[in-house]
């Protein structure tokens, strides 16, 4: 089972795979620069309160990403199993 | 021959930089250290070469001002120049999205494979000759910090050759997920201590604490050092060894005339007083090193600690929500944590920030509302009889004008404000001699800087003293200093000292002997008031000519509306 959400919805220690980025062209730029891109398994790391950043871990990288910003990058995350 | 060093942030190009010219450039464990153009020479074979330490960037397609230098730069690579990409090991696509990028601009190159050893310690292994075969050019392992590898890089530099890769630009990250597929073997490894640690700084909760910490420890470290310094060895070494030498000088120059006014300034009570005595070789040379340099010292010693163990991007992240208030993300936090050093360097930081709103608002911000090392600590000097609540008047005002000022700012002006994208480099312990050099550099760079316009500055307040010529500027400026701002006449001098340095301006307010009221106000409107001179030439570059104009009349309002509001409520209050 999986379901889509954006990034800023996820649980903090959720995974997922990005399958889209919504928004402009510079939104989108800059976040495939730093390795958020359709298809990149990505981990949540902390929540976001208060429209605070996300923090996101692609393999071992920690990267933060506005709260605005992280509300573009939709995500289909898998379901929180006993992993 | 020319070398070029380009790379993304933070992969170590200017410790790379350093290890091949014995040039000293800034280098901190963050994002976006350089912003400017750093050049040095180095010894190539028989020649010798220009070296580039170029702003990092993720891709040719600039978003920072910094990464448009790059490309620039990338640009006008000839022939016969090598660009030297330094990638960091522990992040391989991210770099060689960039060197897909740099082949096709078909020049030679060199790879230098930085952070060899972080990489094999995080699991991440690395087929250098694989990666060298596919590229076609020289792909060398290197540890800069230790210098390993170094020698080898620098052999391989005759080596360097055109890529002949050959792909479609459209599919670059495809060719890049290909050549990594090949090359690099990633092995789990069980997470640290101090990742553990690095984690928790980032969530909003504990990171919020652990940030008032960090920030509290910090401040109380600068406060403590800085204080006793001056108690235990500059006020000794200035009272024991210095004042007898002024004593006889001053009796050898007869106790009076041009030059007693000159180089001694007024004896106080037969006797030197470095606070009042305002010559060049007492208040001029007090100022600056015992005063002044003690807090300097203190506080780049603190700020450098932070931004090598990587603390300062967790800063950001807990304070972005926060920086979002006024118009700025996260990473707003590094021009003002440099300006308070000195100002200079935090206007040069406001680069690292995208959007010209963004720099717009950084810049002015902090040449407005924070005040640098050396005015802070004569701030303490001047307000200090008056105990704490003195302080917390001036410094809080400060804080709220900030705050205030920034809402203004980002609401008013025309523009967007950009979010973050940063990445949060693990945590290091700080490398010993690279901290050490970098305060000592810091340290050399303030004395060289700041000595000067100390001087600069009391020869400058003599000369008007001795020509009259403050007594005409007071009395043509004292409906706003005396109306308005409730101040002396004689405080006039301080304001146009003050646009050469800061710090003398507070000193000549202590002969002045002001009152509570008087002390809080023109403490307050020295630090809003024009920033010295250095940093206006660095706003100036930065800003241009109109965004300077219109950073000036925001300065101006500023100081006429906080130091006229200021005087009425505390005469309102009863002092």
């Amino acid at each position: 089972m999986s379901h889509r959400l954006r990034l800023v919805e996820m649980r903090a220690g959720e995974q997922g795979v990005v399958f889209e980025i919504v928004g402009g062209i510079g939104s989108k730029r800059r976040l495939e620069v730093m390795g958020v891109r359709p298809g990149v398994t990505i981990e949540k790391m902390t929540g976001s309160p208060f429209g605070g950043p996300v923090v996101i871990r692609i393999g071992h990288m920690r990267l933060a990403i506005g709260y605005g910003m992280a509300s573009k990058v939709m995500v289909e995350v898998k379901k929180a199993g006993p992993s | 021959m020319r070398v070029f060093l380009v790379g993304n942030p933070n992969v170590g190009k200017s410790v790379v930089f350093r290890r091949l010219t014995g040039m000293y450039a800034v280098v901190s464990n963050y994002p976006g250290t350089t912003v400017e153009l750093i050049t040095g020479k180095m010894r190539a074979g028989k020649g010798i070469a220009e070296v580039t330490d170029l702003p990092g960037t993720y891709s040719l397609e600039p978003t920072t001002e910094a990464e448009k230098v790059t490309v620039k730069m990338l640009r006008g690579i000839e022939k016969d120049d090598i660009a030297v990409n330094v990638l960091n090991s522990t992040n391989l696509e991210r770099g060689l999205a960039l060197t897909l990028q740099l082949v096709k601009l078909r020049r030679p190159m060199v790879i230098a494979l930085n952070l060899w050893d972080e990489a094999a310690h995080t699991g991440v292994k690395i087929d250098a000759r694989l990666l060298e075969e596919m590229l076609g050019v020289p792909c060398m392992p290197l540890v800069a910090l230790t210098g390993e590898g170094v020698k080898a890089l620098v052999d391989s530099l005759p080596r360097a050759r055109v890529s002949r890769l050959d792909f479609d630009s459209a599919r670059r990250w495809d060719e890049v997920g290909k050549i990594v597929r090949r090359v690099q073997l990633i092995t789990q490894k069980h997470h640290t201590l101090l990742e553990r640690l690095g984690d928790a700084s980032l969530r909003p909760l504990a990171g919020l604490v652990i940030a008032l910490f960090v920030l509290g420890i910090s401040f109380e470290a600068i406060r403590l050092i800085g204080k006793g310094s001056i108690r235990w060895i500059f006020e000794p070494l200035f009272e024991g060894l210095w004042s007898p030498l002024m004593l006889r000088l001053s009796g050898l120059l007869g106790g009076d005339g041009f030059l007693h006014m000159l180089l001694i300034g007024d004896l106080i009570d037969g006797g030197i007083d470095y606070g009042q005595s305002f010559g060049l070789l007492t208040t001029g040379l007090y100022v600056p090193i015992a005063a002044v340099l003690p807090y300097v010292f203190a506080f780049y010693l603190v700020l450098s600690l932070l931004e090598d163990c990587g603390y300062l991007p967790r800063l950001a992240v807990i304070a972005d929500r926060f920086m979002h208030l006024v118009g700025l993300h996260g990473m707003g936090v590094v021009p003002m944590l440099l300006g308070l050093g000195c100002n200079v360097p935090g206007a040069l930081a406001g680069r690292i920030m995208e959007s010209a709103k963004q720099r717009f608002i950084s810049i002015t911000l902090m040449a407005i509302a924070i005040p640098c090392m050396a005015q802070v600590a004569m701030i303490i000097m001047l307000a200090g009889p008056y105990g704490a609540p003195a302080l917390a008047l001036i410094f809080g005002t400060l804080a709220a004008l900030w705050l205030v000022l920034g809402m203004i700012l980002r609401t008013t002006l025309r523009g967007e404000s950009l979010e973050m994208v940063m990445d949060v480099p693990p945590y290091r312990v700080p490398f010993l001699r690279g901290l050490t050099q970098k305060v000592w550099m810091r340290l050399v760079s303030f004395v060289v800087e700041a000595v000067p316009f100390v001087l600069l500055g009391v020869l400058l307040v003599n000369l008007l003293h001795y020509f009259k010529v403050i007594d005409a500027i007071g009395r043509a400026a004292s409906p706003v200093i005396v109306s308005l701002l409730g101040l002396p006449p004689e405080s006039t001098g301080a304001l146009v000292v003050g646009f050469l340095r800061k710090d003398v301006a507070v000193g000549m307010l202590i002969p002045l002997h002001l009152s509570f009221k008087q002390t809080i106000v023109a403490s307050t409107v020295l630090a809003i008031y024009f920033p010295c001179v250095a940093t206006f030439a660095v706003i100036l570059r930065e800003l241009g000519i109109l965004g300077t104009l219109k950073s000036t009349a925001i300065m101006v309002a500023t100081v006429v509306t906080v130091g006229g509001l200021l005087n009425l409520m505390l005469r309102l209050a009863g002092y």
